[in-house]
């Protein structure tokens, strides 16, 4: 066995496409949370690339149950580790946005609301992959899959995605992060971050399918970085409901730019395109509003919460996170 | 008693560096151990990151991710020798 | 010890003395108060957890992760409850997941009623679950503390199937053993392999072609060697509390030329006609199927040869034969047995003694029957539907 090959705690040999960015985010969700944890998988692409009996990847103890309860099986999981004194093995979920925003998301809710001790991680690749393409709740507004075709009357996707960082946020569990697997040290911060708190902890990383989006798996974390670069996908995070934007440039790149590389937005009509980015514009607007909005409940926050004699911290502006 | 699981990490034993058409090789003198395209790798067989990448081409599926990443142009992809 | 009360909170109490480290529960009528009951345990420290999840769907796949990582595991819900659990139900028979549930038997919507059959359950019995019937309360807590014996010998979950109302909500004396004695019978839970960080291991995984039957094969026949493991439950249990149980239990059957068979309470009504009948001579007999799953055919086939055996479905297979009758017609194929089938007793009507000898009066002309149960029921409009 090559040393190479050894090296993490997800292994090589697993069948996920050439390029796959979701078998990335694997890699580094293990390797940054470490051998003491349990992953509990729902049904999914990275689940069926990386478990087919007598193989698995997984170096790590791993558990997959149906589709729609990966939230529901990690706290019987929790439950069943506090019940023995364990109280240091993390139980971490992985799940595809298939899972996460639809089948499984009152399964989801429903843990976050217990507030059970998890990280939830979702590989956002913005589709059901493993069946071939069709769209989910995550998919963005345009785009064409076998379930929300380009034809004649409609033209791809007609509604916006599920914003699901911010509905799991609103169950106020102490944090709810939205990543990109382009940005790997902003993610990697994130997962170091989600296990040092305890209770319910949520994150989505946009982690683009080049054979679902229709582009060579060569460019998955060009796309990937550019869904970022055109605010097509916000980098932020809630920390006990304060709201951290963590990727900031002045100039955004144009939408058209992401959208040209992936054969998913190739029927959209100028005009489509240039509506779907006005709609990034007022996302973007809305962020920096939601900055403001937590910075400033921050110093009323900190003044209520310091002794009087110290004067409250400054907002701190969000660094620009080192890719 | 049969009860459906697998070995940790087994997948090992798959080489799915069969399926590549092309592989990648790295230029130590262009390469500056930046661990970008080690951090990309959706196989993580390019070696210790910050250190000059050495790929297990045994699982390597040729998918040039490394090569459009790399910002220093260290990586060009080499078609593979048909065996016949 | 001896207490008075219903069966919903007898089979609570029995649980808890069970020490499940890993509880869901989720509210439905007939069995809110066994889960409001382990609430209160665990309120007031006696129980390890309580996961109140938001569906019955959850409350199984949290035990799934719970018996995953080595706890002894407990809930209980029935009718849609348990229905909403099909998919998770054969996902832990699968994975070979000890896990204990009390089904508290309600019949099935449309329409909706809240009402007692077996129709629930009964449809559950091809999702590779080890199912035990009660005839009362006794016979359910006793089956309760042998289900986690079977359960975590033959590592196949098991299934306590009570009758809604008739017995979750009856109050009669049930002899309740303390934590010490039940573990005069119950060893400690040993998991086969649990969700260890030191010893990774990946579970659930997905079987190609070429591996998925071999797997579905092994819990067939695991589950039919485990009647083994469950009659000898059924004996050391009487050794320890002085209860003994079998796969079936026969009631005048030995010289009876009429048997009524069938699952759950009514089969006390049954047994009672037989009580009634016999004192005017009749050859009459009862026999109550406790174990549905593994189907006790050689038993049946041995017991019920030669007899005219009338079948009691209060359960339905729309557009076929009942699912008891055909099973059991099955297991007498060759011998000289008559076989009527008598179905219904659906959505909260049972079988009373009085019906239940007209069973057998119908039955004692020889031939073989096949009737619906209508058993009459004044429309009483003012009564008011809770579910």
């Amino acid at each position: 066995m090559s040393q190479q090959s050894e090296m993490h705690l997800f292994a090589p040999g697993h069948s996920g496409c050439p390029g796959c960015a979701p078998s990335t985010v694997l890699i580094h969700v293990v390797d940054t949370l470490g051998k003491d944890i349990i992953v509990v998988n729902a049904t999914g692409c990275m689940e069926i690339t990386s478990s087919q009996y007598p193989h698995s990847a997984w170096r790590v103890p791993y558990i997959h149950s149906l589709f729609e309860n990966a939230p529901a099986v990690a706290s019987g999981i929790s439950a069943a580790l506090k019940a023995k004194g364990n109280h240091h093995t993390k139980v971490v979920v992985i799940a595809g946005d298939g899972s996460t925003y639809d089948i499984a998301f009152g399964s989801l809710s429903g843990m976050l609301e217990r507030g059970d001790d998890v990280i939830y991680c979702c590989y956002d690749n913005e589709l059901y992959a493993n069946t071939g393409v069709q769209k989910s709740g995550a998919t963005p507004i345009g785009a064409a899959t076998t379930t929300s075709q380009a034809g004649k009357v409609h033209h791809g996707k007609e509604k916006e995605r599920k914003p699901i960082v911010e509905i799991a946020a609103a169950h106020n569990i102490p944090y709810a992060a939205s990543a990109s697997i382009a940005f790997v040290a902003d993610f990697q911060a994130k997962l170091k971050k989600a296990a040092q708190i305890s209770g319910s902890k949520f994150i989505t990383v946009n982690a683009p399918c080049a054979l679902g989006a229709g582009f060579d798996g060569s460019i998955s974390m060009k796309v990937a970085r550019l869904a970022v670069q055109s605010r097509m996908w916000f980098l932020f995070e809630y920390e006990n409901g304060f709201f951290k934007l963590n990727f900031n440039p002045k100039v955004a790149k144009p939408v058209a730019e992401y959208m040209q590389l992936q054969k998913r937005f190739r029927h959209l009509t100028p005009e489509e395109i240039e509506k779907i980015q006005k709609l990034c514009d007022h996302h973007y607007i809305e962020m920096l509003e939601r900055q403001k909005a937590s910075d400033a409940k921050k110093i009323v926050f900190d003044a209520v919460t310091q002794p009087p004699s110290t004067p409250p911290a400054s907002p701190s502006a969000p660094a620009a996170p080192k890719t | 008693m049969l009860i459906p699981l697998s070995k940790p990490g087994t997948t090992t034993d798959i080489k799915t560096g069969k399926w590549k058409t092309h592989r990648p090789t790295v230029d130590p003198k262009l390469c500056t151990k930046c661990a970008i395209c080690q951090n990309f790798c959706p196989e993580g067989i390019m070696g210790t990151p910050r250190e000059i990448p050495v790929i297990d081409y045994d699982y390597c599926k040729g998918c040039s991710m490394c090569m459009v990443e790399c910002p220093f142009k260290a990586i060009t992809m080499v078609a593979e020798k048909q065996e016949l | 010890m001896i207490k008075t009360t219903n069966g919903a909170t007898a089979l609570a109490e029995t649980a808890k003395n069970c020490e499940p480290e890993v509880v869901a529960g989720y509210p439905i009528t007939p069995t809110t108060h066994v889960v409001e009951e382990m609430n209160r345990y665990y309120a007031n420290g006696e129980t390890k957890s309580f996961i109140a999840v938001e569906s019955e769907f959850s409350a199984l796949s949290a035990l799934i992760g719970g018996a995953a990582a080595g706890a002894r595991t407990f809930t209980a819900t029935g009718s849609q409850g348990l229905l909403l659990m099909h998919e998770v139900l054969f996902c832990s028979s699968g994975m070979r997941l000890p896990i204990v549930m009390v089904v508290g038997n309600r019949s099935v919507s449309a329409p909706l009623s809240i009402w007692n059959d077996e129709q629930d359950s009964v449809s559950q019995r091809d999702t590779g679950w080890i199912q035990l019937y009660a005839k009362n309360n006794q016979e359910a807590s006793d089956a309760l503390i042998q289900a986690y014996f079977i359960a975590e010998k033959t590592f196949i979950p098991v299934m306590v199937c009570v009758d809604g109302h008739f017995l979750t909500h009856t109050t009669e004396q049930v002899d309740i053993p303390s934590k010490d004695e039940i573990k005069r019978f119950l060893p400690p839970f040993k998991p086969m392999v649990t969700l260890d960080p030191d010893q990774p291991l990946s579970m659930g995984v997905y079987a190609a072609p070429a591996y998925y039957q071999e797997f579905r094969m092994d819990l067939h026949s695991d589950l039919e060697k485990s009647a083994a493991v469950i009659s000898d439950a059924g004996k050391r249990f009487g050794q320890v509390f002085g209860r003994s149980y079998g796969l079936v239990e026969e009631y005048h059957v030995k010289d009876a030329k009429e048997v009524l068979v069938g699952l759950g309470s009514a089969m006390e009504n049954v047994k009672a006609a037989v009580d009634e009948m016999r004192k005017q001579g009749k050859k009459v007999g009862a026999l109550h199927v406790r174990v549905l799953r593994p189907f006790p055919r050689e038993e049946l086939r041995r017991i019920l040869s030669g007899k005219h055996v009338g079948v009691i479905d209060r359960a339905l297979s729309p557009g076929a034969q009942p699912p008891l009758f055909t099973e059991i017609v099955e297991a007498l194929q060759g011998t000289s047995s008559t076989v009527s089938s008598f179905f219904g007793a659906l959505g909260g009507r049972t079988l009373k003694i009085q019906e239940s000898k007209q069973l057998f009066e119908k039955m004692s002309k020889g031939k073989a029957l096949k009737e619906w149960i209508t058993v009459t029921v004044e429309k009483n409009e003012a009564e008011i539907e809770t579910c």
